[in-house]
């Protein structure tokens, strides 16, 4: 009755990539299902951008001099990765409490293809979002300073982090009981965000509060596409900010090599 | 004879402290439809996990479809449709999409996966729904949903986990129906229920389970007959004639009968069947004692299920 049966290895991997597409086209399914909702997802940094660069902005000091609103967008870019983690695990989570994870689990699909179509999902779904960030940015003064190709390292950066987040999203996802449990991530997302170098320079906090907020992950890949982009705001003394492409790249890969094998283990888990 | 199309052997399943299988055992020939039938936390739902390859035993053996569940899973999974105790659809997606996507899943192509699904969402009375988004369901309309995603493939052994709970009747005789359809097309199923009525329509035979294990087993006409006897049941119109009436019942049945006061019965053990109720009719006829109702009656599931695993069982609203 169905394909499966002692599959040739060509074979399973075609199920396998098919497998993981329909996965990923469910959530295109559910963004054009729920235009509303995806839309503000899309426009809630746009908010932020207009919030903190017109609000906040007149009253900012830039490190170094130079227009705050030059200097708040990669922040913002960056924030916007980092908020992309409850995306995931909310996903994860309400699929797990609805069933729906245990019943792709009794299908004969590829084992990899839920998280596989997943990662591909929110991927797309990031690249949409910073893309909307993008032509804000630009439409409220900010622009890339040292060409094309690092302002395509930047926005690589920037994705590189939000995959790495993915991994996180699905382990925090499927460990929490519910979509419910979410309250508890933004709690600490909020001040992972805000204790970094997104609105403010970290040498302007005090002492050891700086330090955390210099080596703050999100501050790397912050510092890196200020740097990529020729915004003002980056370089200084530290070790952190001299080496912040290093750093942006460092942190996501630690991230997807603690994550990423407990993710598979928690899946793993669900059939103990 | 072919091999059982589920086969579990000594499984075992405990989640920290609950023991939730102890050694359970189980076999469903192919073709046939298997009753699982216990109260609450008896391990049903543990047994169903463990045999569609969601959940791993800690000990013991099980195989479906011929496919041993922990050491070839996809196989079990190719062979096998799933309708878990809770509805498990995508509530975010129309009816028709959550279909379609199951449909793929299954590895139909995507022509096939549609026009299973438009024939799915038809017969199970879904077709005015099948473009809105499933959060918009009923209760009813969304375990009817579920149930047609179990039954993408007509499985070869197929699982049904509480299926009817929360339908309405008409919905639930819509389910027995499908049920009853895809066992005439060879497919065997392994039903759960907490509905006597259910197992007693649907099953060939019924394990009823508690604490884990099988305590009992049978067609359900077998395991009525495990009660004893058919026995001859009188309700009398006054309390005070419910002496009488038990001097005459027990004289004509030969036996010792028992008196329940609240309802006014006099019931005893029908020795000889008609023939017991016969006498007891004649016996209290001549006696002028105002009757009425007077009748042969078999032990209900409800009584087997209660003589066997201490609880009463839930009946159906
Ligand atoms: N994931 C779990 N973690 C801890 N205990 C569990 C888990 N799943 C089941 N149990 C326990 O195992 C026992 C059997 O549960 P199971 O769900 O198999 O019962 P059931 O017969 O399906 O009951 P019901 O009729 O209520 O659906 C219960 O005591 C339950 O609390
Ligand atoms: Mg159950």
């Amino acid at each position: 009755m169905s394909t499966v049966t002692a599959a040739a290895p060509r074979a399973r991997l075609r199920w396998a990539l098919s497998d993981a597409y329909v996965i990923t086209r469910r959530d295109v399914q559910h963004w054009a299902n729920q235009p509303v909702a995806f839309a503000v997802g899309l426009l809630f940094p746009v908010l932020m951008v207009l919030m903190f660069g017109y609000v906040f902005g007149g009253a900012m000091v830039v490190p170094g001099g130079g227009s705050y609103r030059e200097f708040l967008l990669p922040g913002l870019f960056a924030l916007t990765m980092a908020f992309g983690l409850e995306v995931t695990m909310i996903s994860v989570a309400t699929d797990a409490a609805r069933g729906v994870t245990d019943r792709f689990r009794s299908l004969p699909m590829h084992p990899a293809a839920v998280v596989v179509g997943r990662s591909a999902a929110d991927m797309l779904n990031a690249a949409l979002g910073l893309a909307v960030m993008l032509g804000c940015g630009l439409l409220v003064g900010w622009e890339p300073h040292r060409g094309a190709l690092r302002a395509l390292a930047a926005v690589a950066l920037l994705l590189l982090l939000r995959w790495a987040l993915v991994w996180v999203g699905v382990y925090l996802g499927l460990l929490a009981k519910g979509p419910e449990s979410i309250v508890t991530v933004q709690i600490l997302v909020w001040p992972v965000g805000f204790l970094s170098s997104t609105f403010v320079d970290p040498s302007t906090m005090p002492g050891w509060l700086g330090a955390l907020a210099e080596w703050n992950p999100l501050s790397a890949t912050v510092a890196a596409c200020r740097e990529l982009f020729g915004n003002p705001g980056f370089g200084g003394t530290s070790f952190a900010a001299e080496h912040a492409v290093e750093l942006a790249l460092a942190w996501p890969a630690l991230l997807v090599a603690v994550f990423l094998p407990l993710s598979v283990a928690r899946f793993r888990k669900l059939s103990s | 004879m072919s091999p059982p199309a589920v086969l579990a052997e000594e499984l075992s399943k405990s989640f920290r402290t609950v023991q939730a299988l102890d050694r359970f055992d189980l076999a469903v020939p192919a073709g046939t439809v298997c009753g699982l039938l216990g109260p609450n936390g008896a391990g049903k739902t543990t047994a169903v996990r463990i045999l569609t390859t969601l959940l791993r035993a800690d000990a013991g053996r099980a195989a479906v479809a011929g496919f041993d569940v922990a050491r070839e899973p996809t196989r079990v999974r190719a062979s096998i449709g799933l309708v878990g105790q809770h509805a498990a659809v995508d509530e975010a997606l129309t009816g028709r999409q959550n279909l379609e996507m199951f449909g793929r899943l299954h590895h139909l192509g995507r022509r096939p996966a549609r026009s299973r699904a438009s024939e799915l969402l038809e017969r199970f009375g879904l077709a005015d729904a099948a473009g809105r988004a499933v959060s918009t369901y009923s209760g009813g309309m969304r375990r009817r949903l579920d149930l047609a995603a179990g039954l993408i493939l007509a499985p070869a052994v197929l699982f049904l986990d509480e299926p009817t709970t929360g339908l309405d009747p008409a919905a639930r005789l819509d389910v027995w129906q499908a049920v009853r359809r895809l066992v005439a097309d060879g497919t065997t199923v392994l039903l759960t229920t907490q509905y006597l009525d259910e197992a007693d329509q649907l099953a060939s035979r019924v394990c009823v389970v508690a604490g884990g294990h099988v305590v009992a087993e049978g067609t359900p006409q077998q395991l009525k007959a495990r009660l004893g006897a058919d026995r001859v049941e009188a309700v009398v119109r006054r309390t005070e004639d419910l002496g009488t009436a038990s001097a005459l019942v027990g004289g004509a049945a030969a036996a010792e009968p028992e008196v329940d006061v609240a309802t006014r019965r006099v019931r005893v053990p029908a020795r000889s069947g008609v023939a017991t109720l016969a006498a007891v009719l004649e016996a209290l006829g001549r006696s002028g004692v105002e009757v009425e109702d007077v009748g042969l009656r078999r032990p209900t599931l409800d009584e087997v299920f209660v003589s066997l695993t201490g609880r009463p069982a839930q009946v159906a609203a």
